[in-house]
């Protein structure tokens, strides 16, 4: 399987190569709910989560509310 | 009676905001959320733990029917940060309102106002609701009125000191300059501190570690609904002029042993 580099969460992770964001968050095993992806400092949408693909050196977060003040 | 609290075309009957962080539990959080009668809770947005399977979601312990939530941008030093947190929090949570906080050093964790000025243009160009953390300074509180931010959150003291409302006088530049709601932001302590705020004529405060850090925090956090009730009471009652010397309560006439009279 090729996989590619990507920077995940501030961290260097190898992945699958073709993912969509929703396959990423599939093969992270994210729980699906409550989160948000931001690919090279820009939110995508869960709309265009099944049809945005990552790519070798996207530099990917994915957040979630916890506690704070 | 008093007139419900409104923030940016929202009406709540609570005007104490409450944070989600540093609580021992997410039970104790919730009791202290209930005790409170708080409406509007700060939750910040940080990294998925991608390690933790099945972790525990913050939001299951928060009534959505009563409570409604406000992402923060806590931690965040420059605009850009805050500007890409609160767009991260909008998909979020589906919601445009932000508490805006940029800070400008850890040991203070006093804003920096240029970053959050320039921060607020543009989310409030971007369609955010708006409620910035900033200084106890009436000219900064001004400019972000000005742009269009909801209201202005000046700290009553550092984050998480408790040190109380340590500058009254700035607090009331504030509110005779700003049409917007004044909602103090971090330093209270315990319940007389929020009393005060609210006496001086504030529209709300929030709160976090003087809740979480009590020795009994569900209780603190009736406390504070208890202080916040009374100081705007008092506020709206209108206090009676301090004087140097006694005046007695009771009549001078009828005494007993007053002769001729």
């Amino acid at each position: 399987m090729a996989t590619i580099e990507v920077q995940l969460n501030g961290k260097p992770r190898e992945v699958p190569a073709g993912l969509s964001v929703t396959g990423l968050l599939e093969f992270l095993q994210v729980p699906m709910g409550r989160v948000a992806v931001e690919q090279n400092t820009e939110v995508v949408p869960k709309a265009r989560h099944a049809s945005t693909l990552v790519k070798a050196g996207d530099v990917i977060e994915v957040v979630t509310f916890v506690g704070g003040g | 009676m008093d007139t419900p609290f409104t923030l940016a075309g929202k009406t709540f009957t609570s005007r104490l905001i409450v944070g989600t962080g540093k609580y021992s539990s997410f039970e104790v959080m919730k009791a202290c959320h209930e005790a409170s009668g708080t409406q509007l809770v700060t939750v910040a947005v940080r990294r998925l733990d991608l390690t933790a399977k099945g972790a525990a979601s913050l939001l299951s312990w928060i009534d959505a029917q009563k409570i409604q939530l406000l992402p923060n941008t806590a931690g965040c030093y420059t605009a850009d940060d805050a500007i890409r947190t609160c767009r991260l929090a909008e998909e979020l949570g589906l919601s445009k309102w932000v508490k805006l906080e940029v800070l400008g050093d850890e040991k203070t964790l006093y804003p920096d106002v240029e970053e959050t000025l320039k921060a607020a243009r543009v989310l409030v160009k971007e369609g955010f609701t708006v409620l910035p953390y900033t200084s106890d300074d009436v000219i900064t509180a001004k400019k972000l009125a000005d742009m269009g931010c909801a209201a202005v959150m000046p700290l009553a003291a550092p984050i998480g000191s408790g040190l109380g409302i340590r500058n009254p006088h700035n607090l009331r530049l504030i509110l005779e300059a700003v049409k917007v709601p004044v909602i103090v932001d971090a330093g209270v302590g315990t319940a007389s501190d929020a009393a005060i705020a609210m006496e001086l004529g504030c529209d709300a405060i929030l709160m976090n570690t003087a809740i979480a850090a009590a020795q009994e925090p569900a209780r603190m956090a009736l406390a504070m609904r208890l202080g916040v009730e009374a100081g705007r009471h008092a506020f709206l009652a209108g206090r009676m002029p301090m004087k140097a010397y006694a005046t007695a309560s009771s009549p001078l006439a009828g005494l007993v042993g007053l002769v001729g009279h």
